[in-house]
């Protein structure tokens, strides 16, 4: 009993990791360039809806909408004004970018008088309610972060199956100069995916407000997006949200049978494992390049 | 203008190219050894810890600079080298045999860590970096009967074969005549054919590869260099801290070791030092800059991650050769001055180079 409680926190944690990974593969699949701010991101949706929600003063579904919209705006300002200038040089340098831009993000929500450098609590409705489902007490903002995940993932699938824009999408992230050619707006279409993935990451950010404290440093948790993205293969959107519920419940069954420490770690361990074993993910394609 | 002229063939690698070179480079020599005597003590300790960030910059920089192989976890062999700088010491080995060791140490585990450099490359490697960072992290955390877990560690003076010493002006020139060796070793390195074959790897795996470059062997070897320059200035930041904790040696410390080859110009030997001084030198002149600020700005603790991610973002968009690529720039204004053309070092757009290739 105690282990299937383990197991499904270790799936609503998972679904944060996944969400997040899931923007960092969207920007990694259409644009190839590495971003190293969604962790950042998800913070500043965090902040952005608990700003709204007490020093504003909107309500909860007020507060939601208004987080997302203004995090989807932020993040194609972000493609616009710094990552556009410098797409073609060097991978690396995109990802130093992505760290700078993450700095400014950390010291900025920092500088912010009485509200930067503390612990806050979101209060959502769904807050200290448990649903007990056959004899586990399953706190509610878990149940609320793996539904809302299952949502979104469905709503993305539904994107970029059956509209025109994902289908685009789809075309851009095979090959953007075949794309260009037919006529696709391939720049406006990357804005467009960076702010998706900024949104998606304000979602993981909101749902992981109630589970956890809100502070500046919490942007840290997206550097297990990477594990998540590695496992699930980096270019597969699935495969990302299923590498981060992977790592999630390998992290919460490693804290309940193993020693003190190897909760932290284990999903570095399963990364370079991954990495050794299978470099291209669980659901990544084999690439080899030609010359 | 200077005009050099090739008369033999020995010019081509020698290290001081020309008088110039001979004439600033010991001037700086001699500054650097007038310092603790001219200078107030509290700045020879800033150039003591520049020092030793330079050579651990210089590690950074022959791994991602020469070779193309970037490390987001290069703190962990900081955090490798000092402990086992650490350890030994107070076990009662002598300052230099124990450094050597931790160098070896460090070596060792870098060469470990280079191992999935064989298969992986660009992102991926990063990620294993990260990854590998992370666990020697949380292993100096465990592993308490060594490391004191995370109560840390107190570090002992240096000791010289029975002559210990403390005094900041003896580390001072110890720091200094292992920077200088160090940055004669990696220069040593650049020019010789082990050099040359790491560039080679940087600018194109597959074409070093059909030259006859053993990628294996180079880039194990690129790590383990790296992996041994960052554990000496990991031993040398233990003494100089006189005491480490792992926090020191985190994820935070690693970005801010790649914001030193970043910022200091990617590909260039002057780099590791130019950004090992940006990197001493811009917390000092933020707490300087903050009395002149107002107070509710100033005093706030998110100022200097600002001031850095700004620096960081301006020097990616705006001078991606950093800091020595800016001087470059001065250098050529000067010596060309009427016929310096502004398009000298423009920079071609490319198109985006993909690694996925079907």
């Amino acid at each position: 009993m105690q282990l299937l409680q383990q197991l499904i926190n270790g799936i609503a944690q998972g679904c944060i990791y996944g969400l997040i990974a899931l923007g960092f593969v969207l920007i990694y699949k259409a644009t190839e360039t590495v971003s190293f701010v969604q962790g950042e991101l998800m913070m500043l949706g965090a902040f952005l809806g608990l700003i709204l929600m007490t020093v504003v003063g909107f309500p909860y579904w007020l507060a939601v909408p208004s987080t997302l919209l203004a995090m989807v705006a932020f993040g194609v300002l972000i493609e616009r004004i710094a990552v556009r200038p410098i797409l073609g040089e060097p991978a690396f340098s995109i990802v130093m970018l992505t760290l700078g831009i993450g700095y400014v993000a950390r010291g900025a929500i920092m500088m912010i008088p009485g509200l930067g450098t503390d612990f806050q609590a979101l209060p959502v409705p769904y807050r200290d309610q448990t649903v007990e489902i056959g004899g586990l007490m399953i706190g509610a903002e878990r149940l609320v972060a793996v539904a809302v995940t299952v949502i979104l993932c469905l709503l993305l699938f539904l994107m970029f199956r059956f509209t025109r824009i994902g289908i685009a999408m789809q075309a851009a992230s095979q090959s953007q100069l075949a794309a260009y050619y037919m006529g696709i707006p391939v720049r406006q279409l990357n804005g467009l995916v960076w702010g998706m993935a900024a949104g998606v990451a304000a979602v993981a950010g909101l749902l992981l407000a109630p589970i956890v404290l809100i502070d500046s440093n919490m942007g840290f948790i997206g550097l297990k997006a990477f594990p998540a993205a590695v496992v699930g293969g980096m270019t597969s959107l699935p495969g990302a949200v299923l590498g981060g519920v992977i790592i999630g419940v390998i992290e919460s069954l490693a804290g309940y049978t193993m020693p003190e420490g190897f909760k932290d770690v284990a999903a570095y361990v399963v990364v370079l494992i991954m990495l050794m074993v299978r470099p291209n993910g669980l659901f990544g394609g084999q690439f080899r390049k030609k010359v | 203008m200077r005009f050099i002229f090739k008369l033999s063939y020995d010019q081509d690698i020698r290290l001081a190219k020309h008088s110039g070179h001979v004439f600033w480079y010991g001037l700086l020599l001699m500054s650097l050894l007038l310092a603790p005597w001219v200078l107030p003590a509290y700045w020879s300790t800033l150039i003591t810890l520049t020092m030793i960030y330079g050579i651990v910059g210089l590690g950074l920089m022959l791994l991602s600079g020469f070779t193309g192989l970037f490390s987001i976890g290069h703190a962990a062999f900081m955090g490798v080298g000092a402990y086992m700088q650490a350890v030994l010491t107070s076990m009662g080995w002598p300052f230099p045999i124990a450094l050597l060791c931790s160098m070896a140490v460090s070596a060792l585990v870098g060469a470990v860590v280079g191992l999935p450099a064989l298969r992986v490359r660009g992102i991926y490697l990063a990620i294993a970096t990260l990854a590998f960072a992370f666990i020697v992290q949380e292993v100096l955390v465990r592993w308490e009967s060594i490391t004191g877990g995370n109560r840390g560690l107190a570090v002992g003076m240096i000791d010289l074969f029975g002559w210990k010493t403390s005094s900041p002006t003896v580390f001072y020139y110890v720091c200094l005549i292992l920077t200088i060796l160090a940055t004669l070793g990696v220069l040593n390195l650049l020019r010789s054919a082990t050099g040359r074959a790491f560039v080679a790897i940087r600018d194109s795996e597959i074409s070093a590869q059909s030259m006859g470059v053993n990628l294996a062997r180079y880039k194990t070897l690129s790590f383990a260099v790296s992996a041994a320059l960052a554990g000496l200035g990991g031993a040398l930041s233990a003494h100089m801290l006189r005491f480490i904790s792992p926090d020191q040696f985190g994820i935070v410390q690693s970005i801010d070791l790649l914001l030193i080859v970043i910022i200091g110009g990617l590909g260039s030997v002057h780099g590791a030092f130019f950004g090992a001084i940006f990197l001493i030198a811009t917390p000092q002149a933020i707490s300087l800059a903050k009395d002149f600020l107002p107070s509710a700005l100033g005093q706030t603790v998110g100022l200097q991650s600002l001031v850095y991610g700004l620096i960081l973002i301006a020097f990616v968009l705006f001078e991606p050769m950093g800091i020595y690529g800016r001087w470059v720039k001065i250098r050529t204004w000067f010596e060309l001055a009427p016929l310096y053309r502004k398009g000298l070092f423009k920079r071609q757009k490319s198109f985006q180079k993909t690694e996925r290739l079907k």
